[in-house]
């Protein structure tokens, strides 16, 4: 395999002592700015979701000159808007026995031993507050007749700590950071500039201080220069083509900051989503999640025959096999992700998949519409069924749901120390777009909290820190020529290839390739035959491809080609990084490391590490960041 | 499914615009309309022309960004539907469809379908939150919310901003919009302090940014993909004139 091994990471800057201490002592040794210098540093954004909306807004009051950047029209319209289920927080209103302490370790195991303790315990730390941020806010939350919040259990938690809007969680949550951050615009702390794309970082004298921008209207490439950027851009789950994700959603930022200097981590581990909408065509640009939540009424089962074709109605119950209720009698349909994705395709391998191609499973609310009345499940999922009759155009009332596994959430990102630092000094990344909380599996309910864990509380302490040890010098006038030269020729070499295919079509292309080669089972052979095809197909992109249109002109085609061009580059390292870990962890299972019972057969020994990928002219270089358990006591995990 | 679309082609926002027609084949009745869309544009760009610009992202009916004028409706004719989630099963064979950008004077036309909502973002800036600092809110338990509000504040609340309920209105009037946000943080307690500068505020600059006013006629609510009810204007306009006392 094309890569070399490089130092090992020794330290992640987290403090020492008593876990419970730690994000006390941090923010206690973090220096402080002084009120009068915050308006003269200056902080770009990039990014306006949960965690750039809430980061910018807050930098914003906090008194900084914040810059930020979206590709959409306004703020309010970042992918965290899509999210549905919930948020989760350690508050114990139910008083069922939750606490930090559970919050923690339930996120350590769920992300099997593969996510640091420090940052997770500190993130159990802060739910608490976020939900009364969102609150203060106006955050509509469901609550109970006697005026206090609602909460509900979530996959692969027994504690009902999730708090929800309807299935419409991450919208009202995004509009709470989203006016939270007009309010700073409007003060004009935040400078906000919307259709605007990042193309490249600007690092002068080995630290991050600016970005290239294009101006998505005009064409016109920008120049923005600061003395520290945070890179809050999301998640790379598109470069399958077929995701839950919103089709403007890239790598670029983050890759490009990779290709800088910043190291990514654990780019291979991806997170497959169990109850989506089927792929019903050829045509279909994007895939449908369907909450999660809906396992907890909802039960999951294939007929017990394979190649079974009756119609739902003339199975008989006893010829069901409801499989996760069977195989996982103490989780039952809670079970988390990793485990119902690759429960569902098993069943499916067999030949018991339902639907066109046979590659689904049913999600049956019979049950639940007997018991709790057609009204019941209506007000808790009604919004949820009109989707899924939109799209298929079958009425789940009155026959089950089939849905099947897709790819939804990307673990993996820019590498993050304590501080949320990347290793360019200077340069932050929160949400979704670093790699840091979630081990090799994200638990349902929290990506939110995560990112506006960063967002609202730890970057603005640890910037702040980084800003107090400043100023750092006048910025290169060659280092930003340079990367602002790099960003035109990648344009004028995309829109002077006069080829003979869509960038899309090359992106679709690569989406099948990675789902079967780097999907939901990856294997030896498959990920070296995807190692061998995407350097072809990229060499065949860059000499085929047709761009139309102009540089100086609203271009959708060239934003695609760009964005495609970065996949291509990711694909590949997302490859080498699931062939180098000969273990199954969470999202990222190796057919050839599994149990007799067919569940992920981890590799403590030799793989309880981040793996952390340096860009390189020759080849990626891996740096291991050993990951240590003292809180919680690594163990196979079993949902049994 | 074959289809005729005559689609609104605006080079900038100086370019007069026009119509042009298009001929797309082999459509599935499964696609989305957005898909169908893509389909035209993978082939518009490999004959070497600009393939049509229209906004969109999630693709699923929640961040407000796609938005067409269908056969002379905002989203099309199916009731409570953004375009991303407007099917071709819902279209006749051959059939000849109209697609056009959302008009509206303070929604100027960007590029083809694109239109230019910032607007929307100014009417939030003059006071569409609550002002709370991070990091030291009371428990969110200290306060708690009937649960019939908490409910209408959110149905409120669900309004994506998209802007169909101005390409729709006779005047152009952003009401709907305006009155939705004014109206989910008038129902909570949290929106109290702030409740009266709040309506003030937002009304007057929706009027500054050229939106026209309301006459009551509801073509807005008809084309709201989310179903925000007229009374919310009624709401809007209480708290407008309460305020302005
Ligand atoms: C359908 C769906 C349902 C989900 N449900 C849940 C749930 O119930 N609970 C949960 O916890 N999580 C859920 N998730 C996951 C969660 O929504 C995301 O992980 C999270 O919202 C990511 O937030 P973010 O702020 O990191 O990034 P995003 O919200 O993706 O924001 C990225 C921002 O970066 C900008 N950007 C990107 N690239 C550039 C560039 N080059 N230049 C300029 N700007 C750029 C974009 O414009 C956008 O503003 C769900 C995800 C999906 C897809
Ligand atoms: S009120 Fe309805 S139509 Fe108007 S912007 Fe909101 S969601 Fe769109
Ligand atoms: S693309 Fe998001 S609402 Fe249509």
């Amino acid at each position: 395999m094309r890569y070399t091994e490089g130092e090992p990471i020794r330290d992640t800057k987290a403090p020492e002592g008593p876990i419970e201490d730690r994000w006390e002592k941090r923010k206690f040794g973090a220096k402080l700015v002084n009120p009068a210098n915050k308006r003269k540093l200056n902080v770009i954004v990039i990014g306006t979701g949960l965690a750039g909306g809430s980061a910018a807004a807050t930098l914003g009051e906090l008194g900084y000159n914040v810059t930020s950047f979206c590709y959409q029209d306004t703020p309010r319209r970042a992918h965290s808007i899509a999210a549905q289920g919930g948020i989760n927080a350690a508050k114990n209103y139910r008083g069922d026995g939750d606490s930090i302490y559970r919050l923690f370790y339930d996120t350590v195991k769920g992300g099997d031993f593969r996510a640091r303790e420090s940052n997770v315990y500190r993130l159990a730390q802060v739910s608490v507050n976020i939900i009364d941020q969102a609150v203060a806010q106006g955050v509509p939350f469901a609550r109970e007749y006697g005026g206090l919040l609602d909460t509900r259990s979530f996959g692969g938690a027994q504690v009902s700590r999730t708090f929800y809007a309807r299935g419409q969680t991450g919208q009202q949550l995004l509009l709470g950071a989203y006016q939270a951050l007009e309010r700073q615009i409007a003060a004009g702390t935040v400078k906000m500039h919307t259709r605007h794309e990042m193309l490249d970082l600007i690092i002068s004298d080995g630290r991050a201080r600016g970005v290239i921008v294009r101006d998505m209207v005009t064409g016109e490439i920008e120049r923005h220069l600061a003395d520290a950027v945070v890179l809050a851009s999301g998640g790379y789950g598109n470069v399958f083509f077929l995701s839950t994700n919103a089709k403007g959603c890239n790598t670029t930022a983050i890759w490009r900051a990779h290709r800088r200097g910043a190291m990514f981590a654990n780019p291979c581990y991806t997170q497959i989503h169990p109850t989506c909408i089927p792929v019903s065509g050829e045509y279909q640009s994007k895939l449908t999640l369907m909450s999660e939540s809906l396992r907890n009424d909802g039960r999951v089962w294939v007929p017990v025959k394979a190649g079974d074709d009756r119609p739902v109605s003339q199975i008989p119950e006893d010829e069901r096999d409801y499989y996760l209720e069977r195989i996982y009698p103490a989780f039952g349909n809670l079970v988390p992700r990793d485990i119902a994705s690759r429960a569902a395709k098993n069943v499916c391998d067999e030949g018991r998949g339902v639907g066109p191609g046979g590659l689904g499973v049913y999600l049956d609310f019979a049950d639940a519409i007997k018991r709790l009345g057609r009204d019941a499940v209506e007000k808790k999922y009604g919004n949820l069924f009109e989707m899924y009759e939109r799209i298929t155009g079958e009425d789940p009332y009155t026959q089950p749901m089939r849905i099947y596994p897709a790819v939804h959430y990307t673990m993996g990102g820019l590498w993050v120390d304590y501080d949320l630092q990347s290793t360019i000094p200077g340069l932050f990344v929160i949400g979704e777009a670093n790699f840091s909380d979630h081990g090799a599996n994200r638990l349902g309910a929290s990506a939110l909290m995560q990112g506006l864990a960063d967002g609202y509380f730890v970057l603005p302490t640890t910037i702040g820190d980084y800003l107090a040890n400043g100023p750092y010098g006048e910025i290169d006038e060659e280092a930003v020529a340079e990367a602002e030269i790099a960003v035109r020729e990648k344009i004028d070499r995309l829109l002077s290839n006069n080829g003979t295919r869509t960038a899309d079509s090359y992106h679709r292309e690569l989406g099948k390739l990675m789902w079967e080669y780097c999907g939901m089972e990856r294997t030896e052979e498959s990920l070296r035959k995807a190692l061998e095809r995407i350097p072809e197909l990229r060499e065949e992109f860059w000499k085929n491809v047709k761009v139309s249109g102009e540089a100086d002109e609203l271009n959708q085609a060239l934003e695609r080609a760009g964005r495609v061009a970065d996949f291509f580059d990711l694909a590949e390292l997302m490859c080498i990084d699931a062939l180098h870990r000969t273990e199954s962890c969470g999202g990222h299972f190796r057919a050839e490391s599994q149990d007799a019972d067919g569940e992920a057969l981890r590799d403590d020994e030799h793989f309880a590490y981040v793996a952390a990928w340096e860009y390189g002219e020759q080849g990626p270089v891996l740096h291991k960041e050993d990951l240590d358990y003292d809180y919680v006591k690594m163990s196979q995990r079993s949902y049994k | 499914m074959n289809l005729t679309l005559k689609v609104w082609r605006q080079k900038s926002p100086e370019d007069k615009g026009r119509m042009v027609t298009y001929r797309v084949e082999d459509v599935s009745p499964d696609m989305s309309f957005l898909e169908m869309l893509d389909v035209l544009n993978e082939r518009l760009i490999l004959e070497g022309d600009d393939p049509v610009a229209f906004d969109h992202d999630c693709r699923e009916g929640i961040c407000g960004m796609c938005g067409m004028v269908i056969n002379g409706v905002a989203h099309g004719e199916q009731v409570a539907t953004t375009t991303c989630q407007l099917h071709m099963r819902h279209f006749e064979d051959n059939a000849v469809i109209t697609i056009e950008p959302w008009r509206a004077a303070p929604f100027p036309v960007v590029k083809d379908l694109v239109v230019d909502r910032s607007a929307f973002d100014r009417i939030i800036q003059a006071g569409g939150f609550v002002s709370v600092p991070a990091g030291s809110a009371p428990d969110a338990h200290s306060l708690p919310v009937k649960k019939v509000d908490a409910d209408a504040a959110f149905d409120a609340a669900t309004c994506i901003g998209c802007g169909a309920c101005v390409a729709a209105c006779p005047n152009g009037s952003a009401s709907l919009f305006t009155a939705a946000k004014i109206t989910h943080l008038s129902l909570l307690p949290q929106g109290q302090p702030e409740r009266d500068s709040r309506a003030k505020a937002m009304v007057e600059q929706m009027d500054a940014e050229g939106f026209g006013g309301c006459t009551n006629t509801g073509e807005c609510t008809a084309v709201c993909p989310k179903g925000i009810p007229l009374d919310t204007i009624a709401q809007m306009n209480r708290d407008y004139l309460k305020a302005s006392k």
